[in-house]
């Protein structure tokens, strides 16, 4: 086990490696340049930023130094705002939008699987119809369709929550949480009912019932952890949809997350914003997946990895 | 002897969008303790159907009793609520599956699996419980319990399987064990092991079994008595010597004469022609009728009573009746009767007919 973590983590920094590779160079064909903006400028002042910044060097040299400022975790200057370092740009605007994910998914995957346990329980009838429906309705809808609404019907018709921005507690949070939530919420409820179904017919729910288990039993003790194997699959995906929603709830609600500043820096033709957000949203789902999987083997002793007890 | 199950003109249907399949159409048996009751028939005739809804396994929403009952222990086990009959699952009925490859939960140890009727059933503490697991363990002949017992189902072989199994239906000395081809989806080999298993925990424990099956060989192996099943119906019950030697239902015949033995070596084995009825439309006479050489113009009309043979064989067929002719069996079936004494073919060794 700990051999095949190692490896795993070996892997993740290559993974990093080749993303962080990738996205320098396709960034490059981006059109226009970071200082376009600076109409005020003269050739002579544009040369001389551009000195600063270090991209009047050839592109494989601008590549070189990036990459060995990135070993030692250095993601460089943001050339927007001026002489403010990627890290610190990104350590401020991070927490809120760990928060909200964190949120997001925990409450979203929780109510999900819960919908979806009692439409698969209660096969075919009202309960199952409702929440089917209530799911189609989670995963057709856009977030930011449900981030509107929210925001106009809680926060501005009956006041009950902030409308935006970030200044309120954890207050601020639930609203772009619950939105954000919609997605993972329908898709859970989904993959646990029809999962559920088909492990209610299998045999070994029948010898259950042999058993003389009760319905209590039987969907909790037996079912519940065979119906959760697929829908761990999809939980990695899930968060990376979770990051991309984040983008524009963040948006509407006016909140100080990373998705927020990964638009702006796109805007603004940023690089060294752009490579840093993108890295950390890689690296966020590279960790995700690398969980995903240690889970898989909790749950599913079939697929725990061999060669260790630890 | 006494009785410990009775089933009696039990009736039941299943609601499929097709419409109503009337997958038992009155069945009658009783079970007597310490015996092995064998029920045969292929597939589709309501074998499996009939020991589920003695256990009250079918899916509530499809299956209806129509009509009958069930006795165990002067209960009528169609009329008790759920919360009762959790009570006698796993308890005092109890069931082993055809297929052992999918009847045990693959993310629970064995042991968990093993020990979860006994804390049930037995309100045993943890310990006790383990100690139980690890001696069925033992009993059903998985080597090394202490270890094993921790492991998970995709860690054994399907005999081992099949054998985990059994133990989880023996775990809390169930009166009546029901067991649905159990040896089906196995090996010759494993499937010999395994019977010997059964008849040796019966010879132990004192329960008894009702054998499902479709394999005459395990019948004879392993049954006191044989019930065989026919489109929803029972139409011929009787001992095993009964049934094997003095046959007299054309279906009883049909599937004794395509049973493959080791006398006839160059002969064609015998197929019954035709398909088992549509228990959609179940037909008004006699189910066999159609595929019967040996059908008379009452078999199409309507359906047959039992006809008593001795006291512990009956059948169901018009032939029995005292108005109908005498047929000549199929030349296989009157060489089994020549063996057996009461037969009207019987021959004696010793002598001439009888």
């Amino acid at each position: 086990m700990v051999k095949y973590i190692g490896k795993r983590i070996v892997y993740m920094f290559i993974t990093l490696f080749l993303i962080a590779t990738a996205s320098f160079f396709l960034m490059q064909t981006l059109p226009g340049s970071p200082i376009a903006s600076y109409n005020k400028l003269n050739d002579t002042q544009k040369a001389i930023v551009e000195k600063k910044y270090g991209i009047d060097k050839p592109k494989p040299v601008q590549y070189a130094i990036y990459m060995k400022n990135l070993a030692k975790g250095d993601l460089g200057t943001s050339f927007v705002f001026k002489g403010k370092s990627v890290n610190d740009l990104l350590a401020t605007r991070l927490k809120p939008s760990l928060i909200l994910g964190a949120q997001a998914m925990v409450f979203g995957t929780i109510v999900g699987i819960l919908l979806g346990m009692l439409a698969a329980l209660k096969h075919n009838t009202f309960w199952d119809y409702g929440s089917t429906f209530f799911a189609i309705l989670g995963i057709s809808i856009p977030s930011f369709v449900f981030a509107s609404l929210l925001q106009y019907w809680i926060a501005s018709e009956w006041h009950l929550l902030p409308v935006g921005l970030w200044n309120d507690g954890w207050k601020s949070s639930v609203l772009p949480s619950l939105a954000l939530a919609m997605g993972p919420l329908a898709l859970s409820a989904r993959f646990i009912r029809t999962e559920m179904i088909e492990v209610l017919n299998s045999d070994y729910i029948m010898l259950a019932k042999a058993k003389g288990a009760n319905g209590f039993e039987i969907a909790f003790k037996h079912a519940f952890r065979n119906a959760l194997i697929p829908l761990i699959t999809v939980l990695g995906p899930l968060a990376a949809g979770l990051v991309t929603g984040s983008l524009v709830v963040e948006q509407i609600f006016a909140i100080p997350g990373i998705g927020e500043q990964f638009v702006s820096s796109i805007m603004t033709n940023d690089h060294a914003t752009i490579m840093g957000t993108t890295l950390l949203f890689s690296a966020f789902l590279i960790v995700v997946i690398f969980i995903v999987d240690i889970l898989y083997g909790v749950i599913d002793p079939r697929i725990r990895v061999s060669g260790g007890k630890g | 002897m006494t009785k410990i199950l009775e089933v009696k003109d039990l009736e039941l249907s299943f609601h499929t969008f097709a419409g109503e399949v009337k997958a038992i159409r009155g069945v009658n048996f009783d079970l007597h303790k310490g015996e092995t009751l064998a029920i045969v028939g292929e597939s589709g005739s309501g074998k499996s159907v009939t020991t589920k809804s003695i256990m009250r396994l079918l899916p509530e929403s499809s299956a209806e009793y129509k009509n009958g009952e069930i006795l165990f222990e002067g209960r009528d086990l169609t009329k008790i609520p759920e919360k009762n009959m959790q009570k006698i699952r796993g308890k005092d009925i109890s069931m082993i599956f055809q297929d052992p490859m999918t009847s045990l939960n693959p993310t629970m140890t064995i042991g968990r699996q093993i020990m979860e009727p006994i804390l049930k059933h037995q309100k045993l503490n943890k310990s006790a419980a383990r100690k139980q697991t690890i001696e069925l363990l033992n009993l059903v002949g998985i080597p090394n319990a202490e270890n094993r017992y921790k492991m998970y189902p995709h860690q054994f072989s399907g005999g081992q399987r099949q054998r985990i199994v059994i133990a989880i239906a023996l775990a809390c000395n169930p009166k009546v064990l029901i067991a649905d081809e159990p040896t089906t989806a196995l090996d010759v080999t494993i499937q010999a092991q395994i019977l010997e298993l059964m008849k040796d925990i019966q010879k132990k424990t004192d329960t008894s079994i009702i054998f499902i099956t479709h394999d005459l060989g395990v019948v004879a192996n392993v049954a006191d008595r044989v019930a065989v099943m026919y489109g929803g119906r029972i139409v011929e019950i009787g001992t095993v010597d009964e049934i094997f030697y003095n046959p007299q239902h054309p279906y009883t015949w049909g599937l004794l004469s395509s049973m493959p033995s080791m006398d006839l070596e160059d002969q064609k084995l015998y197929a019954i022609p035709g398909t088992p009825p549509d228990l959609l439309n179940p037909p008004k006479g006699d189910a066999f009728a159609l595929r019967s050489e040996y059908a008379m113009k009452i078999d199409m009309e309507r359906q047959p009573p039992f006809f008593k043979v001795s006291d512990t064989h009956y059948a169901a067929t018009w032939l029995l009746h005292s108005q109908a002719p005498q047929v000549e069996p199929p030349a296989l079936i009157i060489e089994r009767m020549k063996t057996f004494k009461g037969s009207r073919y019987y021959v004696d060794q010793t002598g001439g007919t009888v």
